[in-house]
């Protein structure tokens, strides 16, 4: 055992413990979970575990609401392990946030311009929500100025800036067609920043603390790819870790709702679900841990697509997706692949050479033996 | 006879057989009028294998188990366990759908149906025939003795034998129509196109598919197209696609005469596996020569008669000769 | 008193074991075959369903039976008398050839025991050419029979018999000359509805049969002199040199036909370019055109000719030629598209060389046994 093994285990988490309201035992293994679907190494647990049982490093939070629904705090709200109480208090410090502050107006609106101030280029900045740009943004303002003025400000000397829900990572439900009000994700507007993008309506809270406590652990973000989603949470497609793929390989498809194959639990790919095209983790998370396969797919609602731009709120609900791998591609024969015996062997050709020698080889002495004999009968 | 005549008469007879077209030289065959088919659009496939698993159920017939992973059907092409595969053609780093070079794509390989079938030509004991009306091949084990001529005569490598069975048969799609299962004399529509979540595997009839097929051809890419799903003639289904960057190109419409069932796509055919199909087919050829020489049995008749004539003349001649016997 | 002697002697000698031993060999894989199935011994598969056993056993095999047919056609339609010594075991080696061939179709044939379909009116399909082959093939056999049985009637005193079937003799010589000629022929007219798959250096579509019968005559040809002077040597006769000399120059004139008729092909129908592809098929043609050429080399020179055994290397020569011909159109550059390739497994080769084994044992018997040779002037 190593010692730094030795140290997680026998480290202190009465305080870590009494604070969350869960056991020693669930908060390690909470860590561990963490750090190991983030695709950290073993020791990253120990670490996180040691940030968060850390109090003095919370940092602090900004929190912003664009065009939305606050769907993204509501899955907030009913997060587990830990659960949002022991996640403001405890993990952050929640120094401005519109819907749950409990001060209000030009009280809280100092708060956020001190908080900022004090902690200059320390705070992280959390944006839920679309921003509207057409017309200098006049569609969406808080306290007299526009959610554009408003986010420019926040992210100027923000350490890491996440934006949280569909609507914040790329316009969401706010910049489907027509996109009156000009709608745009985070990403677009702050276009000279890195934006972390958590997309989902609502994004699956695990993914926005599981980003949170990699920050808390190591002061920066984590690995995101080109569209700002970390790469732990949105690597793969949904129809990837699926857990009705069987039935897609299969070719077992419901085709209606209520009919055999969607009462026997078949792929809803014909019924429009975007799985094959949308990257997220929900097969394998589900949602809130509720348990019993509660996530659209599990419940038999063709996936929507709600993390995915240009598919959510952008394709017809039951029109079909395209399904962008094909994995494992090791399963589909090529053009030129056949069944049955193939090619040559060392032995059989040594054997059909043997055999065509042998008749040639046998010619060749025959007509030597012939030139002989009909040397001899001419003698004769 | 002399040598000379004798060289005169095969030169003769070789002529009629040889000569640029020979004398009863047959067209292709035309399609049957209500030609059932199907139309396979590679593009719209996804490569999720329904037809394949369908095909089996509807046609009784186990998978294909590779090494001892029992779980899956994994079979490499057409066998006689499998009448309908999909396999994948891939370029480079395979990362588009569709595109030829550094792309991928779907095809679908099972019997064509073809209009002028070289299975049935050269079958020597008819267990190989075209069906009058449905114009599908159907293949008859009563009648078959193995010789497996349909094996080397299909363009498409599509009948298969039980080389593992001691007492083997063909076996090939019959458009899911074989005695027992029926399914088009039923009026349904064949397990493949039905199980398409699709419509890259369509039915209907030869007519209506061509026509939908060059409907697809003339749209520009990129426009809407509302894509039916299972029998053309009362689709079950319709989706909104983008038309893709279609090959101007119907695998079927004319290759050796055209097939029952056609294929689209975006990726040249060649790369598909398809061969190199002239309009004209190989069996009307063979068939013209076979006809030229044994029509009503007419020229060996004439040499038979022409030979036993010359060569009792020659025999008698040395027998008198010689006096002695043959 | 016949004009033709057994040889006698006694059976089991050194070859005759030899070759006994590989036909048991064959003939264990053969059984395996009908109880197994064809796929537990043979390397046949989708793509490749004609093996060595339809081209080498009965493309090939049937064309090497074709002496009968050569001498035949030679002897009683040519009228040229003197080559009558060779019409008994020529008509000996197409008996076997044939009968063999024709069971290495039913032993090819995937559904054996409806075999008899074949020789039912009401499945017959008169636009195959496999038909006409089989039926012609089957009933060759019976001819060949009929036209050998002198021998054996000879042997067994049969007088009455045997006048009977010589009064009659000359329709089935007629018959014996007509019937290869609609079968070889029509071997070749096969490959015409493999249409792509035969390689265009070999397919010459409605010329097939022709390209097929002159091959299989020059063929038949050389495989009397093959005989003949294997026969000599063999049994220790007097050379038949300078009567099987004479067949060298109907040789050179069909090859040289052959030949002809196929490069006017080649730029008629614009396949020329494959000649100078360097591949496989463009070595093989190249190949081909050599066994071909060098026989036409010896044989048009009388003196080189009057050789036995450089007459002997001619025939050779052209065999394997006539051979490569076939195997290189049904099997060696036979494409049935990408991935599919095919060599013959070793049960398989066994097989065939089995049936050759049994070919070769037969006949060392019956020559022994039956009036086939032509009886020795001086000994």
């Amino acid at each position: 055992m190593s010692k730094r093994e030795i140290d997680f285990l026998e480290m202190d988490f009465s305080e870590v413990t009494r604070r969350l309201g869960v056991s020693r035992r669930v908060f390690l293994k909470f860590c561990a979970g963490v750090a190991a679907s983030l695709g950290l190494p073993p020791g990253a647990a120990m670490a996180m575990a040691e940030a968060v049982a850390d109090p003095k490093k919370r940092p602090p939070v900004i929190w912003l609401h664009g065009q939305e629904c606050t769907g993204p705090t509501e899955a907030l709200l009913r997060s587990e392990q830990p659960s949002f109480e022991h996640l403001i208090l405890d993990l952050i410090s929640l120094d401005y946030h519109q819907t749950l502050d409990a001060g209000a107006g030009h009280q809280v609106e100092d708060i956020k311009k001190k908080t900022m101030l004090e902690n200059k280029g320390k705070y992280l900045l959390v944006i839920e929500g679309a921003i509207p740009v057409k017309d200098n943004g006049i569609y969406c303002k808080i306290g007299g100025e526009t959610m554009l003025d408003i986010t420019h400000e926040a992210a100027e000397n923000a350490a890491a800036i996440v934006a949280y829900g569909s609507c914040a990572s790329w316009g969401g439900v706010q910049s489907a067609s027509p996109n009156p009000t000009g709608a745009q994700g985070a990403p677009e507007v702050l276009k000279d920043k890195t934006v972390v993008t958590i997309p989902g309506c609502p994004p699956n809270p695990a993914n926005f603390i599981g980003t949170v406590l990699f920050f808390v652990t190591y002061g920066k973000l984590p690995p995101i790819d080109d569209k700002g989603r970390p790469k732990w949470a949105y690597g793969r497609l949904i129809h990837e870790n699926c857990y009705r793929r069987p039935h897609f390989d299969a070719g077992r498809f419901a085709k209606d709702f209520g009919d055999e194959g969607h009462k026997k639990g078949w792929c809803l790919y014909q019924m429009g679900c975007k799985g094959p095209e949308t990257y997220n983790n929900c097969p394998s998370l589900e949602y809130n841990n509720v348990g019993g396969g509660v996530w659209p797919v599990g419940v038999g609602a063709p996936c929507f697509g709600c993390s995915e731009q240009g598919v959510g709120f952008a394709k017809p609900l039951f029109s079909l997706s395209d399904v962008l791998t094909h994995t494992p591609p090791n399963t589909f024969p090529e053009i030129d692949d056949r069944e049955g015996p193939q090619g040559v062997t060392a032995t059989t050709a040594a054997l059909a050479g043997a055999a065509v020698g042998t008749a040639i080889g046998a010619g060749l002495v025959t007509a030597r033996k012939v030139n002989e004999k009909d040397t001899s009968d001419a003698d004769e | 006879m002399k040598r000379r005549d004798f060289i005169k008469a095969t030169a003769a007879s070789a002529a009629v057989v040889c000569g640029p077209e020979t004398a009863l030289a047959r067209p292709n065959l035309e399609p049957a009028e209500n030609a059932v088919g199907m139309l396979f659009d590679s593009t719209l496939c996804v490569g999720c294998k329904a037809c394949v698993s369908k095909c089996k159920e509807v046609n009784s017939m186990p998978p294909v188990i590779e090494g001892d992973k029992l779980s899956w059907d994994s079979a490499r092409d057409l066998s006689p366990k499998t009448l309908n595969v999909i396999k994948v053609y891939k370029d480079g780093t395979a990362e588009s759908k569709d595109q030829e070079v550094d792309g991928f794509c779907f095809e679908k390989r099972s019997c064509m149906h073809c209009v002028d079938p070289g299975c049935v030509s050269v079958c020597p004991v008819t267990a190989m025939r075209r069906d009058p009306l449905t114009g599908i091949v159907t293949y008859h084990a009563d009648a078959c003795i193995g010789c497996r001529n349909c094996m080397v005569g299909c363009p498409y490598n599509v009948p298969q034998f039980e080389y593992d069975e001691a007492f083997g048969q063909i076996q090939k799609c019959q458009m899911c129509n074989q005695a027992g299962v029926e399914r088009i004399n039923n009026g349904q529509m064949t397990g493949c196109a039905e199980a398409c979540p699709t419509g890259a595997t369509l039915f209907g009839t030869r007519k209506e598919l061509l026509k939908e097929a060059k409907q697809r051809m003339a749209m520009k890419e990129g426009e809407i197209y509302n894509y039916p799903r299972g029998d053309l003639s009362k689709p079950d289904h319709y989706h909104e696609k983008a038309i893709p960057a279609y090959q101007q190109h119907i695998w079927g419409e004319k290759e050796a005469g055209g097939t029952n069932v056609m294929h689209i796509s975006a990726i040249p055919f060649d790369k598909l596996g398809m061969p190199p199909l002239k309009e004209r087919s190989s069996a009307s050829i063979a068939e013209g020569v076979q006809h030229s020489i044994y029509n009503y049995l007419a020229l060996p008749a004439i040499a038979l008669a022409g030979l036993s004539f010359v060569i009792r003349k020659n025999i008698n001649e040395d027998t008198e000769d010689q006096g002695g016997n043959s | 008193m016949s004009a033709y002697q057994p040889v006698g002697g006694k059976y089991f000698t050194r070859p005759f074991i030899f070759f006994l031993i590989v036909f048991l060999i064959g003939f264990y894989f053969m059984a395996e075959r009908f109880i197994l199935g064809m796929g537990s011994i043979s390397n046949l598969n989708g793509g490749f369903s004609w093996g060595i056993w339809v081209v080498y056993d009965v493309v090939i095999g049937t064309a090497f039976a074709c002496g009968g047919y050569a001498v035949a056609l030679t002897v009683y339609v040519l009228n040229k008398g003197k080559y009558h010594p060779l019409v008994r075991p020529a008509l000996l080696t197409s008996l076997l050839g044939y009968a063999l061939g024709g069971f290495g179709a039913f032993f090819d044939m995937g559904r054996w025991w409806q075999f008899y379909n074949i020789f039912l009116p009401w499945h017959w399909n008169f636009n195959s050419v496999l038909l006409e082959v089989g039926l012609c093939v089957a009933l060759y056999i019976g001819v060949l029979a009929i036209e050998f049985s002198p021998a054996f009637l000879e042997k067994i005193g049969s007088k009455k018999l045997l006048n009977r079937v010589n009064k009659m003799m000359f329709f089935f010589i007629a018959l014996g000359v007509l019937l290869p000629t609609m079968h070889q022929s029509s071997l070749g007219t096969l490959l015409i509805a493999m249409g792509h798959k035969v390689h265009p250096l070999w397919q010459t579509w409605q010329f097939q049969p022709l390209m097929a019968i002159i091959s299989a005559l020059t063929m038949g040809f050389s495989i009397v002199v093959f005989e003949g002077a294997f026969v000599s040597v063999g049994f220790n006769r007097v050379s038949e040199t300078p009567l099987l000399r004479g067949l060298g120059k109907a040789i050179v004139g069909l090859l040289i036909t052959f030949l002809a008729v196929r490069f006017s092909l080649l730029l008629i129908q614009g396949n020329v370019a494959y000649l100078f592809k360097g591949d496989m098929a463009s070595l093989l043609y190249l190949l081909e055109t050599v066994l071909f050429v060098v026989p036409i080399y010896i044989l048009i020179s009388p003196v080189r000719r009057a050789n036995g055994g450089k007459l002997l290397l001619a025939a050779i020569s052209m065999l394997l030629g006539g051979a490569l011909y076939r195997f290189d159109a049904f099997l060696l550059t036979f494409d049935p598209g990408p991935g599919y390739s095919y060599f013959p497994s070793m049960p398989e080769m066994m097989v065939t060389l089995g049936i050759i084994s049994l070919e070769i044992m037969v006949f060392l018997i019956v020559v022994k046994t039956l009036p086939v040779l032509p009886r020795e002037k001086h000994s």
